[in-house]
């Protein structure tokens, strides 16, 4: 396949599920003739008709709940949340109806729900439009949640999201929407496990979403100063791939941990403790997390101060290495 | 199976007899439109701050649909006389068996709480004849999302009762398969259930079983929820939902006076079936202890969904007789002879006298039917009393669907700490 922006494999993979599965609905508001304030779902609903891409009231408790219902129903819903700083007043219904279903009926009630959210700053948006909310998700037994860093995984992530019978947060980064990559036969490996995507010996940089090419970036400027980094895209978040994390870190020894979002209780805290418990004699340095200050988002001409970026996850190579 | 999008018209749908789905009616929007306030039943109301002024609080007032006085006397109704007089007279007393039966399951279950057997309960005790008439007035193939109040629904439903103790008594948080009687888990978040209902119907138009005429196949959903859970949003958003989608779905409100401490004043200035009009479908207020005025408004509600005419808001006037649960005391916040007051209006006694008075049931009938009740009420003490605490190691089954690795060690690790002790005896 050509190489495709992240947002179009997204499009084209929800194309193929709805294809394989006339169950599969889209829901979310101005999904429909807009195709989403991102264009994702464009052209969807003009080859599905208007019953099967919903352009829902502008609700999210709303949305969130019609989906619940609908998968009762027997559908498998796919909603968009439109930002990530939108998805609070359906968090009632995630956390509440969504994780809970399953275990409450004794495993008689499957929500095979998928909830689209595009997440993170770096695009010069106003409030609410810039955040990194993974952590509240992932902390919610019986979710899963999974986030996306290039084309390939977008195009077939987002179908092994929907043919789970889970339900699944998939979060889509943004600021990398327009980033092109190839898209390939087939997923690399099942939804929940980790891939590397640069092997090094000095330093593991644990990364998802929109800091994997940051981090990638930054293995490649390291490379010049004759250090060699191994980059790992999470790519499931909840839950996290135990096995490929601690592998990566008993070849290396050290381990950063890069999110956009607040360090304090985040992703970075959830893997120091994994990777102290279980490779605490293979550690050379204690494991560093790069993220957000634990301030609300900033406003934007400042936000590049509160993102992570190259030299920050280099700088914290330097003091891993400095151990 | 395309869903129907057309909207219709609130002022252009009569509803007087059986609800003949016709063409649908274009609707044109105008300032004259938007004025008249009859109802799609004709009934007259009057805008006005909560109920009329000077009425009392408690009083339904002239526009509640009420077919048997609380003395039991039978009060004609031109449209929906017909819906009752097509009940035989074994439907009737099976009504008023119903009643019973289920008011001497609730009572067990109170008793069971006392003694500890119960960690909770809420009790439906004066909410006999909403849940009743409503749970019958359903089909088969028609799907109800209720409270965690609904025993009488869930009764009607063909749900064995001992289901309902499982999440009270604390072996487990619901635990039937809510698709075998068509009756969802209990929902303990107020409101949130009404929008399952509403997403459900969506998935109903979505398969085409709305408006084809075919009795087995016209599916209604039934949405329950109480005075206080207006005051939520997710009930607002659902009434928009099911509104814009015209989606065939019931929202069964059982105005019982009080949210916990907080009587119906505190939740809304208007009275609550008035919400319909706002969202674009008729509203009824019905007598929530006449079990066949309950009946028949509801029939002709679901008939109303089911046949592609979207939905409707149905208010039940009721009185929660007990506590909100056994944990409460209302004696801080309500008088007593509030309580009088509807005990008089009790629905099982109205219904008795009815049945008695027109004959449709004799002294043998009610001595049986109390003998039943008995035996229920032993049964379920005894098959509770038998529910068996669940392994600890299954709060770990059924969290995920597909294989999950920190399921699968936490479980290994509870079961080899367990295991450890064991060892060690």
């Amino acid at each position: 396949m050509a190489a495709t922006t992240l947002a179009k494999g997204i499009t084209t993979g929800l194309r193929a599920a709805m294809e394989k599965d006339p169950k599969v609905v889209l829901m979310g508001e101005d999904i429909g003739k807009l195709g989403g304030v991102f264009r994702v779902t464009e052209g969807l609903q003009k080859d599905f008709g208007e019953d099967r891409v919903i352009d829902t009231p502008l609700a999210e408790a709303g949305i969130l709940g019609t989906a619940i219902g609908m998968a009762l129903r027997g559908y498998r819903p796919v909603v968009e949340i439109q930002f990530d700083g939108f998805v609070y007043p359906a968090f009632d219904h995630i956390v509440s109806q969504v994780a809970k279903l399953r275990a409450r009926s004794l495993g008689y009630v499957a929500m095979p729900l998928v909830i689209r959210i595009p997440f993170g700053g770096g695009i010069g948006a106003v409030e609410h439009h810039s955040e990194s909310n993974e952590a509240y998700f992932a902390h919610t037994a019986g979710l899963r949640v999974v986030a996306v860093s290039n084309p390939h995984d977008a195009h077939w992530m987002i179908q092994q999201a929907i043919a789970s019978d889970d339900p699944v947060v998939f979060y889509e980064p943004k600021r990398r929407y327009w980033d092109k990559g190839e898209v390939g036969d087939g997923p690399d490996g099942a939804l929940g496990t980790a891939r590397v995507l640069r092997e090094g010996t000095d330093v593991s940089l644990l990364a998802y979403g929109p800091m994997v090419k940051t981090c990638l970036q930054a293995a490649e400027a390291a490379q010049e100063e004759g250090r060699s980094l191994e980059v790992v895209d999470l790519r499931s978040l909840s839950p996290l791939d135990g096995e490929a994390v601690l592998a990566s870190v008993r070849r290396t020894g050290r381990a950063v941990v890069v999110h956009e979002a607040s360090t304090f209780l985040g992703l970075g805290a959830e893997i120091a403790a994994m990777v102290t418990e279980e490779a605490f004699h293979h550690l050379e340095a204690p494991v560093l997390r790069v993220g957000g200050y634990n301030v609300p988002y900033p406003p934007s001409r400042i936000e590049e101060e509160f993102l992570p970026d190259l030299d920050r996850v280099l700088d914290a190579v330097d003091r891993s290495l400095a151990y | 199976m395309p869903v129907r999008h057309t909207q219709r018209c609130v002022r252009d749908v009569p509803r007087s007899g059986p609800v003949t789905p016709g063409p649908e009616k274009e609707c044109p929007v105008s300032d004259s439109d938007v004025a008249p306030l009859e109802t799609a039943y004709g009934v007259q109301h009057h805008v006005t701050r909560a109920d009329a002024p000077g009425r009392p609080a408690h009083e339904g007032g002239p526009e509640m649909v009420q077919l048997l006085t609380p003395e039991g006397e039978r009060v004609p109704h031109a449209e929906l006389d017909a819906i009752v007089d097509a009940l035989s007279d074994e439907a009737l007393r099976g009504l008023y068996r119903d009643l019973v039966l289920v008011r001497r399951f609730d009572t067990e279950a109170t008793a069971l709480q006392r003694q500890g057997e119960l960690g909770l309960w809420a009790s439906l005790l004066g909410q006999e004849a909403a849940q009743v008439g409503s749970g019958r007035a359903m089909r088969r193939q028609d799907y109800a999302f209720p409270t965690y109040r609904e025993h009488g629904v869930a009764w009607c439903r063909g749900v064995d009762p001992v289901n309902l103790l499982g999440m009270f008594r604390g072996v487990n948080h619901g635990g039937w398969d809510p698709n075998e009687k068509n009756f969802h888990l209990y929902t303990i978040i107020i409101g949130a259930q009404t929008l399952h209902a509403t997403g459900y119907a969506m998935g109903v138009q979505r398969d085409g079983d709305v408006g084809t005429g075919d009795e087995r196949r016209d599916t209604a959903v039934i949405a329950y929820f109480g005075d206080g859970a207006t005051s939520q949003g997710d009930v607002s958003e659902a009434l928009v939902f099911a509104g814009v989608n015209n989606s065939p779905v019931v929202f069964f409100c059982q105005n019982n006076q009080w949210a916990i401490s907080e009587p119906n004043e505190k939740q809304s200035r208007a009275p609550l079936w008035h919400r319909a009009r706002g969202f674009g479908f008729p509203g009824i207020r019905v007598d929530g202890n006449d079990v066949l005025a309950v009946y028949a408004v509801t029939q002709q509600a679901l008939d109303a969904a089911r046949s592609g005419q979207g939905p409707t808001f149905v208010e039940a006037f009721t009185y929660r007789m007990g506590a909100h649960t056994t944990s409460d005391d209302p004696t801080k916040y309500r008088v007593s002879a509030e309580v009088e007051v509807w005990k008089h209006r009790d629905p099982i006694e109205r219904y008795k006298r009815w049945l008695l008075t027109t004959q449709r049931a004799d002294a043998s009938f009610f001595e049986a039917v109390e003998a039943e009740a008995d035996e229920l009420g032993t049964s379920v003490r005894e098959r509770c009393l038998a529910m068996p605490d669940p392994d600890g190691s299954s709060m770990f089954d059924h969290v995920y669907a597909d294989p999950h690795p920190v399921m699968a060690r936490e479980k290994a690790a509870f079961e080899a700490y367990h295991a450890s002790f064991e060892e060690v005896r």
